[in-house]
Protein backbone atom coordinates (compact mmCIF):
# COMPACT_ATOMS: atom_id res chain seq x y z
CA UNK A 1 0.00 0.00 0.00
CA UNK A 2 2.77 2.37 0.99
CA UNK A 3 4.64 1.46 -2.11
CA UNK A 4 1.63 2.14 -4.30
CA UNK A 5 1.35 5.65 -2.87
CA UNK A 6 5.01 6.23 -3.51
CA UNK A 7 4.84 5.17 -7.14
CA UNK A 8 1.70 7.22 -7.58
CA UNK A 9 3.63 10.19 -6.22
CA UNK A 10 6.46 9.55 -8.65
CA UNK A 11 4.03 9.31 -11.52
CA UNK A 12 2.35 12.59 -10.57
CA UNK A 13 5.72 14.29 -10.29
CA UNK A 14 6.63 12.88 -13.67
CA UNK A 15 3.39 14.15 -15.16
CA UNK A 16 4.08 17.60 -13.78
CA UNK A 17 7.52 17.56 -15.34
CA UNK A 18 6.07 16.41 -18.66
CA UNK A 19 3.76 19.37 -18.63
CA UNK A 20 6.57 21.77 -17.75
CA UNK A 21 9.43 20.61 -19.92
CA UNK A 22 9.18 17.54 -22.13
CA UNK A 23 12.93 17.20 -22.66
CA UNK A 24 13.64 17.25 -18.94
CA UNK A 25 10.91 14.66 -18.29
CA UNK A 26 12.52 12.19 -20.67
CA UNK A 27 15.81 12.53 -18.87
CA UNK A 28 14.10 12.02 -15.50
CA UNK A 29 12.29 8.93 -16.72
CA UNK A 30 15.50 7.40 -17.98
CA UNK A 31 17.24 8.06 -14.67
CA UNK A 32 14.43 6.69 -12.44
CA UNK A 33 15.16 3.12 -11.22
CA UNK A 34 12.86 0.29 -12.31
CA UNK A 35 10.07 -0.06 -9.73
CA UNK A 36 10.73 -2.75 -7.12
CA UNK A 37 8.45 -5.81 -7.46
CA UNK A 38 5.36 -5.83 -5.24
CA UNK A 39 4.35 -9.04 -3.42
CA UNK A 40 1.33 -10.74 -4.90
CA UNK A 41 -1.44 -11.11 -2.34
CA UNK A 42 -2.21 -14.66 -3.44
CA UNK A 43 1.40 -15.74 -2.95
CA UNK A 44 1.53 -13.99 0.39
CA UNK A 45 -1.67 -15.58 1.66
CA UNK A 46 -0.49 -18.99 0.46
CA UNK A 47 2.84 -18.66 2.25
CA UNK A 48 1.23 -17.51 5.49
CA UNK A 49 -1.02 -20.58 5.47
CA UNK A 50 1.92 -22.83 4.58
CA UNK A 51 3.86 -21.39 7.51
CA UNK A 52 1.20 -22.18 10.09
CA UNK A 53 0.76 -25.63 8.55
CA UNK A 54 4.39 -26.35 9.38
CA UNK A 55 3.68 -25.26 12.95
CA UNK A 56 0.77 -27.74 12.95
CA UNK A 57 3.29 -30.45 12.06
CA UNK A 58 5.16 -29.74 15.29
CA UNK A 59 2.38 -28.75 17.72
CA UNK A 60 0.61 -31.05 18.02
CA UNK A 61 1.57 -33.30 15.09
CA UNK A 62 5.08 -34.38 16.04
CA UNK A 63 4.27 -34.14 19.75
CA UNK A 64 1.49 -36.71 19.41
CA UNK A 65 3.36 -38.87 16.93
CA UNK A 66 6.42 -39.12 19.16
CA UNK A 67 4.48 -38.99 22.44
CA UNK A 68 2.25 -41.93 21.54
CA UNK A 69 5.33 -44.01 20.75
CA UNK A 70 6.84 -43.52 24.21
CA UNK A 71 5.73 -45.21 27.41
CA UNK A 72 2.93 -43.45 29.27
CA UNK A 73 5.32 -42.30 32.02
CA UNK A 74 7.24 -40.24 29.43
CA UNK A 75 4.34 -38.88 27.37
CA UNK A 76 4.40 -35.33 28.75
CA UNK A 77 8.17 -35.08 28.83
CA UNK A 78 8.33 -35.97 25.14
CA UNK A 79 5.66 -33.41 24.29
CA UNK A 80 7.27 -30.76 26.50
CA UNK A 81 10.73 -31.27 25.05
CA UNK A 82 9.37 -30.77 21.53
CA UNK A 83 7.25 -27.78 22.51
CA UNK A 84 10.00 -26.01 24.43
CA UNK A 85 12.68 -26.70 21.81
CA UNK A 86 10.32 -25.25 19.21
CA UNK A 87 9.73 -22.10 21.26
CA UNK A 88 13.45 -21.67 21.86
CA UNK A 89 14.27 -22.22 18.17
CA UNK A 90 11.83 -19.46 17.20
CA UNK A 91 13.51 -16.96 19.50
CA UNK A 92 17.03 -17.92 18.43
CA UNK A 93 15.89 -17.64 14.82
CA UNK A 94 14.84 -14.00 15.10
CA UNK A 95 17.86 -13.06 17.24
CA UNK A 96 20.57 -14.39 14.92
CA UNK A 97 19.47 -17.57 13.11
CA UNK A 98 17.84 -15.85 10.15
CA UNK A 99 20.82 -13.58 9.73
CA UNK A 100 23.23 -16.53 9.84
CA UNK A 101 21.26 -18.56 7.30
CA UNK A 102 19.75 -15.97 4.96
CA UNK A 103 21.33 -12.63 5.91
CA UNK A 104 23.52 -10.46 3.69
CA UNK A 105 26.65 -12.09 2.26
CA UNK A 106 29.54 -12.74 4.61
CA UNK A 107 33.16 -12.31 3.50
CA UNK A 108 34.14 -14.45 0.50
CA UNK A 109 35.81 -17.15 2.57
CA UNK A 110 32.77 -17.63 4.80
CA UNK A 111 30.10 -17.07 2.17
CA UNK A 112 29.66 -20.74 1.13
CA UNK A 113 28.98 -21.77 4.75
CA UNK A 114 27.17 -18.96 6.50
CA UNK A 115 25.75 -15.46 6.02
CA UNK A 116 26.80 -12.38 7.93
CA UNK A 117 25.33 -11.15 11.16
CA UNK A 118 24.07 -7.90 9.60
CA UNK A 119 20.41 -8.77 10.21
CA UNK A 120 20.75 -9.55 13.94
CA UNK A 121 17.38 -9.07 15.66
CA UNK A 122 15.93 -8.83 12.12
CA UNK A 123 17.56 -5.43 11.77
CA UNK A 124 16.43 -3.49 8.72
CA UNK A 125 13.44 -5.71 7.92
CA UNK A 126 10.15 -3.79 7.57
CA UNK A 127 6.69 -4.73 6.31
CA UNK A 128 7.87 -3.38 2.95
CA UNK A 129 10.96 -5.58 2.65
CA UNK A 130 10.68 -8.50 0.32
CA UNK A 131 12.37 -11.84 -0.25
CA UNK A 132 12.97 -13.28 -3.71
CA UNK A 133 11.22 -16.42 -4.91
CA UNK A 134 12.21 -18.78 -7.73
CA UNK A 135 10.66 -16.53 -10.39
CA UNK A 136 12.39 -13.32 -11.45
CA UNK A 137 10.39 -10.30 -10.39
CA UNK A 138 8.17 -12.27 -7.98
CA UNK A 139 8.66 -11.59 -4.28
CA UNK A 140 6.97 -12.28 -0.96
CA UNK A 141 7.11 -10.13 2.17
CA UNK A 142 10.38 -10.81 3.98
CA UNK A 143 8.59 -11.25 7.32
CA UNK A 144 6.62 -14.12 5.82
CA UNK A 145 9.80 -15.71 4.51
CA UNK A 146 11.47 -15.27 7.92
CA UNK A 147 8.52 -16.93 9.66
CA UNK A 148 8.29 -19.77 7.12
CA UNK A 149 11.97 -20.63 7.48
CA UNK A 150 11.69 -20.24 11.26
CA UNK A 151 9.25 -23.16 11.42
CA UNK A 152 11.77 -25.32 9.53
CA UNK A 153 14.46 -24.66 12.13
CA UNK A 154 11.97 -25.50 14.88
CA UNK A 155 10.81 -28.80 13.41
CA UNK A 156 14.31 -29.97 12.52
CA UNK A 157 15.66 -29.69 16.05
CA UNK A 158 12.44 -31.29 17.35
CA UNK A 159 12.92 -34.27 15.04
CA UNK A 160 16.35 -34.94 16.51
CA UNK A 161 14.81 -35.39 19.95
CA UNK A 162 13.00 -38.56 18.82
CA UNK A 163 16.16 -40.60 19.36
CA UNK A 164 16.93 -39.41 22.90
CA UNK A 165 13.54 -39.18 24.62
CA UNK A 166 12.81 -41.16 27.79
CA UNK A 167 16.30 -40.50 29.20
CA UNK A 168 17.64 -37.02 28.35
CA UNK A 169 17.35 -34.18 30.85
CA UNK A 170 15.06 -31.31 29.93
CA UNK A 171 17.85 -28.81 30.59
CA UNK A 172 20.13 -30.77 28.27
CA UNK A 173 17.50 -30.53 25.52
CA UNK A 174 17.51 -26.73 25.83
CA UNK A 175 21.31 -26.40 25.75
CA UNK A 176 21.49 -28.86 22.86
CA UNK A 177 18.88 -26.86 20.93
CA UNK A 178 20.92 -23.66 21.24
CA UNK A 179 24.26 -25.16 20.25
CA UNK A 180 22.98 -27.53 17.58
CA UNK A 181 20.95 -24.90 15.73
CA UNK A 182 23.96 -22.57 15.73
CA UNK A 183 26.60 -25.07 14.66
CA UNK A 184 24.59 -27.41 12.48
CA UNK A 185 21.20 -26.17 11.31
CA UNK A 186 21.85 -22.54 10.35
CA UNK A 187 25.01 -23.30 8.33
CA UNK A 188 23.44 -26.25 6.48
CA UNK A 189 20.26 -24.27 5.73
CA UNK A 190 22.50 -21.53 4.33
CA UNK A 191 24.60 -23.97 2.29
CA UNK A 192 21.57 -25.57 0.64
CA UNK A 193 19.08 -22.75 0.24
CA UNK A 194 20.84 -19.37 0.27
CA UNK A 195 22.34 -17.84 -2.86
CA UNK A 196 26.10 -18.21 -2.50
CA UNK A 197 25.71 -21.29 -0.29
CA UNK A 198 28.01 -24.22 -1.01
CA UNK A 199 25.43 -26.76 -2.22
CA UNK A 200 23.21 -24.09 -3.76
CA UNK A 201 26.06 -23.03 -6.04
CA UNK A 202 26.88 -26.70 -6.79
CA UNK A 203 23.31 -27.14 -8.00
CA UNK A 204 22.23 -29.68 -5.37
CA UNK A 205 18.48 -30.33 -5.55
CA UNK A 206 16.61 -30.06 -2.26
CA UNK A 207 13.10 -28.77 -2.71
CA UNK A 208 11.78 -28.72 0.85
CA UNK A 209 14.56 -29.94 3.07
CA UNK A 210 15.52 -33.56 2.48
CA UNK A 211 19.12 -32.63 3.23
CA UNK A 212 18.59 -29.65 5.52
CA UNK A 213 15.84 -31.16 7.61
CA UNK A 214 15.74 -34.94 7.38
CA UNK A 215 19.29 -36.13 6.77
CA UNK A 216 20.51 -33.44 9.11
CA UNK A 217 18.07 -34.36 11.88
CA UNK A 218 18.36 -38.11 11.32
CA UNK A 219 22.15 -38.28 11.42
CA UNK A 220 22.25 -35.95 14.42
CA UNK A 221 19.68 -38.18 16.14
CA UNK A 222 21.83 -41.26 15.61
CA UNK A 223 24.96 -39.56 16.92
CA UNK A 224 23.09 -38.14 19.93
CA UNK A 225 21.57 -41.55 20.75
CA UNK A 226 24.98 -43.23 20.54
CA UNK A 227 26.59 -40.72 22.91
CA UNK A 228 23.65 -40.76 25.32
CA UNK A 229 23.50 -44.55 25.51
CA UNK A 230 20.62 -46.98 25.66
CA UNK A 231 17.58 -46.67 27.88
CA UNK A 232 17.59 -48.85 30.99
CA UNK A 233 16.06 -52.19 30.03
CA UNK A 234 16.38 -51.63 26.28
CA UNK A 235 15.80 -54.90 24.41
CA UNK A 236 14.88 -56.56 27.73
CA UNK A 237 11.81 -54.80 29.11
CA UNK A 238 8.65 -54.05 27.20
CA UNK A 239 8.94 -50.59 25.67
CA UNK A 240 5.88 -50.89 23.50
CA UNK A 241 4.20 -47.62 22.41
CA UNK A 242 1.68 -46.52 25.02
CA UNK A 243 -0.87 -45.10 22.57
CA UNK A 244 -0.83 -45.94 18.91
CA UNK A 245 -4.12 -44.06 18.67
CA UNK A 246 -2.34 -40.79 19.45
CA UNK A 247 0.55 -41.73 17.18
CA UNK A 248 -1.92 -42.14 14.33
CA UNK A 249 -3.53 -38.78 15.15
CA UNK A 250 -0.05 -37.24 15.06
CA UNK A 251 0.67 -38.98 11.77
CA UNK A 252 -2.41 -37.44 10.20
CA UNK A 253 -1.49 -33.97 11.44
CA UNK A 254 2.03 -34.40 10.11
CA UNK A 255 0.74 -35.33 6.68
CA UNK A 256 -1.63 -32.35 6.57
CA UNK A 257 1.10 -30.01 7.78
CA UNK A 258 3.55 -31.42 5.29
CA UNK A 259 1.65 -29.68 2.49
CA UNK A 260 2.79 -26.40 4.01
CA UNK A 261 6.28 -27.81 4.22
CA UNK A 262 6.50 -29.12 0.66
CA UNK A 263 4.09 -27.00 -1.38
CA UNK A 264 5.10 -23.90 0.60
CA UNK A 265 8.70 -24.47 -0.44
CA UNK A 266 7.71 -23.34 -3.93
CA UNK A 267 7.44 -19.89 -2.24
CA UNK A 268 4.65 -19.01 -4.68
CA UNK A 269 1.12 -20.27 -5.26
CA UNK A 270 1.85 -21.73 -8.67
CA UNK A 271 2.21 -24.94 -10.67
CA UNK A 272 5.39 -25.93 -8.89
CA UNK A 273 3.50 -25.81 -5.58
CA UNK A 274 0.77 -27.88 -7.23
CA UNK A 275 3.34 -30.46 -8.32
CA UNK A 276 4.74 -30.58 -4.79
CA UNK A 277 1.22 -31.03 -3.49
CA UNK A 278 0.27 -33.99 -5.65
CA UNK A 279 3.66 -35.61 -4.99
CA UNK A 280 3.08 -35.21 -1.26
CA UNK A 281 -0.15 -37.15 -1.70
CA UNK A 282 0.96 -40.00 -3.92
CA UNK A 283 4.50 -40.69 -2.66
CA UNK A 284 3.08 -40.93 0.84
CA UNK A 285 0.22 -43.19 -0.13
CA UNK A 286 2.59 -45.51 -1.98
CA UNK A 287 5.05 -45.62 0.90
CA UNK A 288 2.36 -46.40 3.48
CA UNK A 289 1.12 -49.41 1.55
CA UNK A 290 4.67 -50.48 0.65
CA UNK A 291 5.61 -50.55 4.35
CA UNK A 292 2.64 -52.77 5.15
CA UNK A 293 3.41 -55.10 2.25
CA UNK A 294 7.02 -55.29 3.43
CA UNK A 295 5.81 -56.29 6.90
CA UNK A 296 3.78 -59.03 5.29
CA UNK A 297 6.76 -60.17 3.22
CA UNK A 298 8.79 -60.43 6.43
CA UNK A 299 6.13 -62.73 7.87
CA UNK A 300 4.29 -60.26 10.11
CA UNK A 301 0.80 -58.82 10.14
CA UNK A 302 0.26 -55.47 8.37
CA UNK A 303 0.20 -53.11 11.36
CA UNK A 304 -1.17 -49.67 12.16
CA UNK A 305 2.29 -48.53 13.20
CA UNK A 306 3.49 -49.83 9.84
CA UNK A 307 0.92 -47.63 8.14
CA UNK A 308 2.06 -44.62 10.18
CA UNK A 309 5.75 -45.37 9.66
CA UNK A 310 5.25 -45.77 5.92
CA UNK A 311 3.42 -42.44 5.76
CA UNK A 312 6.33 -40.68 7.47
CA UNK A 313 8.94 -42.48 5.35
CA UNK A 314 7.10 -41.44 2.18
CA UNK A 315 6.77 -37.83 3.34
CA UNK A 316 10.47 -37.71 4.19
CA UNK A 317 11.57 -39.23 0.90
CA UNK A 318 9.41 -36.93 -1.23
CA UNK A 319 10.55 -33.78 0.59
CA UNK A 320 13.66 -33.10 -1.52
CA UNK A 321 11.84 -34.29 -4.63
CA UNK A 322 8.49 -32.57 -4.04
CA UNK A 323 8.84 -30.04 -6.86
CA UNK A 324 11.68 -31.93 -8.52
CA UNK A 325 9.86 -35.04 -9.65
CA UNK A 326 6.82 -36.14 -11.58
CA UNK A 327 4.09 -37.94 -9.65
CA UNK A 328 5.23 -41.38 -10.80
CA UNK A 329 8.82 -40.67 -9.90
CA UNK A 330 7.50 -39.66 -6.47
CA UNK A 331 5.55 -42.93 -6.13
CA UNK A 332 8.71 -44.91 -6.92
CA UNK A 333 10.67 -42.88 -4.37
CA UNK A 334 8.03 -43.51 -1.73
CA UNK A 335 8.06 -47.27 -2.31
CA UNK A 336 11.85 -47.56 -2.24
CA UNK A 337 12.09 -45.39 0.88
CA UNK A 338 9.48 -47.46 2.74
CA UNK A 339 11.27 -50.74 2.03
CA UNK A 340 14.73 -49.39 2.89
CA UNK A 341 13.51 -47.68 6.07
CA UNK A 342 11.69 -50.84 7.17
CA UNK A 343 14.88 -52.86 6.82
CA UNK A 344 16.82 -50.28 8.84
CA UNK A 345 14.24 -50.06 11.59
CA UNK A 346 13.27 -53.73 11.88
CA UNK A 347 16.48 -55.51 10.93
CA UNK A 348 19.56 -53.30 11.12
CA UNK A 349 18.73 -51.47 14.37
CA UNK A 350 18.08 -54.57 16.50
CA UNK A 351 21.20 -56.22 15.05
CA UNK A 352 23.47 -53.29 15.86
CA UNK A 353 21.70 -52.70 19.17
CA UNK A 354 21.78 -48.89 19.23
CA UNK A 355 18.81 -47.21 20.92
CA UNK A 356 17.30 -44.75 18.45
CA UNK A 357 14.15 -44.67 20.61
CA UNK A 358 11.56 -43.54 18.07
CA UNK A 359 13.52 -44.25 14.87
CA UNK A 360 14.44 -40.64 14.11
CA UNK A 361 17.48 -41.93 12.23
CA UNK A 362 15.83 -45.04 10.82
CA UNK A 363 13.07 -43.06 9.14
CA UNK A 364 14.23 -39.44 8.78
CA UNK A 365 17.92 -40.08 8.24
CA UNK A 366 17.60 -43.13 6.02
CA UNK A 367 14.47 -41.88 4.22
CA UNK A 368 16.13 -38.50 3.70
CA UNK A 369 19.20 -40.11 2.14
CA UNK A 370 17.06 -42.26 -0.17
CA UNK A 371 15.02 -39.17 -1.12
CA UNK A 372 17.98 -36.84 -1.67
CA UNK A 373 19.85 -39.30 -3.87
CA UNK A 374 16.67 -40.43 -5.60
CA UNK A 375 15.87 -36.80 -6.45
CA UNK A 376 18.91 -36.84 -8.72
CA UNK A 377 17.19 -39.62 -10.68
CA UNK A 378 13.52 -38.64 -10.73
CA UNK A 379 14.39 -35.06 -11.78
CA UNK A 380 15.03 -36.44 -15.28
CA UNK A 381 12.43 -35.33 -17.84
CA UNK A 382 12.43 -38.87 -19.29
CA UNK A 383 11.01 -40.04 -15.94
CA UNK A 384 8.40 -37.26 -15.83
CA UNK A 385 10.52 -34.88 -13.78
CA UNK A 386 10.82 -31.13 -14.38
CA UNK A 387 14.50 -31.22 -15.47
CA UNK A 388 15.52 -29.57 -18.75
CA UNK A 389 16.28 -31.52 -21.92
CA UNK A 390 20.01 -31.17 -21.18
CA UNK A 391 19.66 -32.85 -17.74
CA UNK A 392 22.76 -34.92 -16.96
CA UNK A 393 21.76 -37.58 -14.43
CA UNK A 394 25.30 -38.76 -13.73
CA UNK A 395 26.54 -35.28 -12.87
CA UNK A 396 23.43 -34.53 -10.82
CA UNK A 397 23.80 -37.75 -8.85
CA UNK A 398 27.42 -36.83 -8.13
CA UNK A 399 26.25 -33.47 -6.77
CA UNK A 400 23.53 -35.14 -4.67
CA UNK A 401 26.01 -37.64 -3.22
CA UNK A 402 28.46 -34.84 -2.41
CA UNK A 403 25.79 -32.78 -0.65
CA UNK A 404 24.51 -35.81 1.29
CA UNK A 405 27.99 -36.93 2.31
CA UNK A 406 29.05 -33.44 3.38
CA UNK A 407 25.83 -32.98 5.37
CA UNK A 408 26.29 -36.31 7.16
CA UNK A 409 29.81 -35.34 8.19
CA UNK A 410 28.87 -31.80 9.25
CA UNK A 411 25.81 -32.93 11.21
CA UNK A 412 27.71 -35.71 12.98
CA UNK A 413 30.57 -33.45 13.98
CA UNK A 414 28.32 -30.60 15.12
CA UNK A 415 26.15 -32.97 17.14
CA UNK A 416 29.17 -34.37 18.96
CA UNK A 417 30.07 -30.83 20.02
CA UNK A 418 26.48 -29.92 20.94
CA UNK A 419 25.82 -33.07 22.97
CA UNK A 420 29.11 -32.94 24.89
CA UNK A 421 28.53 -29.25 25.59
CA UNK A 422 25.09 -30.09 26.95
CA UNK A 423 26.68 -32.84 29.02
CA UNK A 424 29.22 -30.39 30.44
CA UNK A 425 26.54 -27.90 31.46
CA UNK A 426 23.69 -30.18 32.54
CA UNK A 427 24.97 -33.73 32.96
CA UNK A 428 22.89 -34.77 29.92
CA UNK A 429 21.12 -37.85 31.28
CA UNK A 430 18.58 -38.20 34.08
CA UNK A 431 19.39 -40.40 37.08
CA UNK A 432 18.43 -44.09 36.87
CA UNK A 433 15.72 -43.46 39.50
CA UNK A 434 14.10 -40.72 37.40
CA UNK A 435 14.40 -42.84 34.29
CA UNK A 436 12.60 -45.74 35.98
CA UNK A 437 9.93 -43.54 37.48
CA UNK A 438 9.43 -41.73 34.19
CA UNK A 439 10.49 -38.26 33.06
CA UNK A 440 6.98 -36.82 33.40
CA UNK A 441 7.17 -36.91 37.17
CA UNK A 442 10.94 -36.75 37.49
CA UNK A 443 11.55 -33.76 35.22
CA UNK A 444 8.23 -31.91 35.14
CA UNK A 445 6.30 -33.00 38.23
CA UNK A 446 3.23 -34.01 36.26
CA UNK A 447 1.49 -37.15 35.02
CA UNK A 448 0.01 -37.47 31.54
CA UNK A 449 -2.86 -39.59 32.77
CA UNK A 450 -4.52 -39.38 36.16
CA UNK A 451 -6.95 -42.15 36.85
CA UNK B 1 -23.48 -74.40 48.35
CA UNK B 2 -20.80 -74.08 45.67
CA UNK B 3 -18.80 -71.17 44.35
CA UNK B 4 -18.04 -71.54 40.65
CA UNK B 5 -15.09 -69.46 39.46
CA UNK B 6 -14.60 -69.29 35.70
CA UNK B 7 -11.76 -67.52 33.86
CA UNK B 8 -12.91 -66.91 30.30
CA UNK B 9 -12.12 -64.94 27.16
CA UNK B 10 -13.39 -61.36 27.55
CA UNK B 11 -15.55 -61.39 24.42
CA UNK B 12 -17.39 -64.50 25.69
CA UNK B 13 -18.82 -62.70 28.72
CA UNK B 14 -22.20 -61.81 27.19
CA UNK B 15 -22.82 -65.34 25.94
CA UNK B 16 -21.93 -66.84 29.33
CA UNK B 17 -24.14 -64.36 31.15
CA UNK B 18 -27.14 -65.12 28.94
CA UNK B 19 -26.64 -68.87 29.23
CA UNK B 20 -26.38 -68.67 33.02
CA UNK B 21 -29.49 -66.51 33.30
CA UNK B 22 -31.36 -69.08 31.21
CA UNK B 23 -30.06 -71.79 33.56
CA UNK B 24 -31.64 -69.98 36.53
CA UNK B 25 -28.57 -68.34 38.06
CA UNK B 26 -29.61 -65.16 39.92
CA UNK B 27 -26.41 -63.12 39.91
CA UNK B 28 -22.72 -63.11 39.33
CA UNK B 29 -19.58 -61.11 40.08
CA UNK B 30 -17.34 -60.16 37.16
CA UNK B 31 -13.72 -58.99 37.39
CA UNK B 32 -11.24 -57.97 34.68
CA UNK B 33 -8.10 -59.97 35.34
CA UNK B 34 -4.77 -60.82 33.69
CA UNK B 35 -2.95 -64.10 33.68
CA UNK B 36 -1.39 -66.85 31.65
CA UNK B 37 -1.65 -70.56 31.19
CA UNK B 38 0.24 -73.04 29.07
CA UNK B 39 0.29 -70.52 26.23
CA UNK B 40 2.63 -68.26 28.28
CA UNK B 41 1.24 -64.99 26.93
CA UNK B 42 1.13 -63.29 23.55
CA UNK B 43 3.63 -61.68 21.21
CA UNK B 44 3.20 -58.15 19.87
CA UNK B 45 5.36 -56.61 17.13
CA UNK B 46 6.04 -52.88 16.87
CA UNK B 47 8.17 -51.77 13.91
CA UNK B 48 9.85 -55.15 13.86
CA UNK B 49 10.61 -55.25 17.60
CA UNK B 50 8.93 -58.17 19.33
CA UNK B 51 7.40 -57.72 22.75
CA UNK B 52 6.16 -60.70 24.71
CA UNK B 53 3.16 -59.92 26.86
CA UNK B 54 3.31 -62.40 29.73
CA UNK B 55 -0.16 -61.63 31.03
CA UNK B 56 -3.18 -61.95 28.82
CA UNK B 57 -6.39 -60.03 29.66
CA UNK B 58 -9.23 -62.31 30.84
CA UNK B 59 -12.57 -62.05 32.60
CA UNK B 60 -13.17 -63.85 35.89
CA UNK B 61 -16.79 -64.60 36.84
CA UNK B 62 -17.89 -65.89 40.23
CA UNK B 63 -21.26 -67.51 40.76
CA UNK B 64 -22.64 -68.81 44.08
CA UNK B 65 -25.21 -71.60 43.63
CA UNK B 66 -26.99 -74.44 45.40
CA UNK B 67 -25.23 -77.81 45.32
CA UNK B 68 -27.90 -79.31 43.04
CA UNK B 69 -27.21 -76.69 40.32
CA UNK B 70 -23.45 -77.18 40.26
CA UNK B 71 -22.96 -79.68 37.46
CA UNK B 72 -25.51 -77.95 35.21
CA UNK B 73 -23.91 -74.53 35.76
CA UNK B 74 -20.40 -75.82 35.07
CA UNK B 75 -21.60 -77.46 31.89
CA UNK B 76 -23.42 -74.29 30.82
CA UNK B 77 -20.31 -72.15 31.27
CA UNK B 78 -18.12 -74.68 29.54
CA UNK B 79 -20.36 -74.69 26.49
CA UNK B 80 -20.98 -70.94 26.35
CA UNK B 81 -17.32 -69.97 26.76
CA UNK B 82 -15.99 -72.58 24.35
CA UNK B 83 -14.30 -71.51 21.10
CA UNK B 84 -11.97 -74.46 20.65
CA UNK B 85 -8.86 -72.30 20.35
CA UNK B 86 -6.06 -71.94 22.89
CA UNK B 87 -6.76 -69.67 25.90
CA UNK B 88 -10.46 -70.50 26.39
CA UNK B 89 -9.93 -70.53 30.16
CA UNK B 90 -10.73 -72.69 33.18
CA UNK B 91 -13.58 -73.39 35.61
CA UNK B 92 -13.04 -74.07 39.31
CA UNK B 93 -15.67 -75.25 41.81
CA UNK B 94 -15.31 -74.63 45.56
CA UNK B 95 -17.41 -75.29 48.64
CA UNK B 96 -18.97 -72.30 50.38
CA UNK B 97 -18.96 -72.37 54.21
CA UNK B 98 -21.52 -69.64 54.79
CA UNK B 99 -23.52 -67.05 52.86
CA UNK B 100 -25.26 -63.92 54.24
CA UNK B 101 -27.44 -61.37 52.42
CA UNK B 102 -26.33 -58.05 53.88
CA UNK B 103 -29.66 -56.22 53.42
CA UNK B 104 -31.87 -58.73 55.25
CA UNK B 105 -29.51 -60.90 57.27
CA UNK B 106 -30.83 -64.06 55.55
CA UNK B 107 -28.30 -66.87 55.52
CA UNK B 108 -27.12 -69.73 53.32
CA UNK B 109 -29.44 -71.01 50.50
CA UNK B 110 -32.03 -68.26 51.01
CA UNK B 111 -29.27 -65.68 50.73
CA UNK B 112 -28.09 -66.86 47.29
Amino acid sequence: MKFDLKSLGLALAGAALVAAAPALAQEAAAAAPAPAPVPNKGDTAFMMVATVLVLLMILPGLQLFYGGLTRSKNMLSTMTQIGAATCFAMLIWVVYGYSMAFGPDASDGLKPYVSSFDKLFLAGITPDSTAATFTDGVVIPEYVFVAFQMTFAAITVSLVLGSVVERIKFSAVMVFTLVWLTLVYFPIAHMVWAAGGLFFEMGALDFAGGTVVHINAGVSALVAALILGKRIGYQKDSMAPHSLTLTLVGTGLLWVGWFGFNAGSALEANGSAGLAMINTFVATAAAALAWMITERAFGHKPSSLGLASGIIAGLVAVTPAAGNSGPFGAICLGIVAAVVCYVFVAVVKPKLGYDDSLDAFGIHGVGGIVGAIGTGIVYAPSLGGPGGADFDMGAQLGTQFAAVGFTIGWAALGTVVAIYFAKLITGLRVSPEVEREGLDLGEHGERAYNN
Amino acid sequence: MKLVIAVIKPFKLDEVREALSAAGVQGMTVTEVKGFGRQKGQTEIYRGAEYTTNMVPKIKIEVAIEDSQASHVVETIQQAAHTGSIGDGKIFVMDIGQAVRIRTGETNETAL
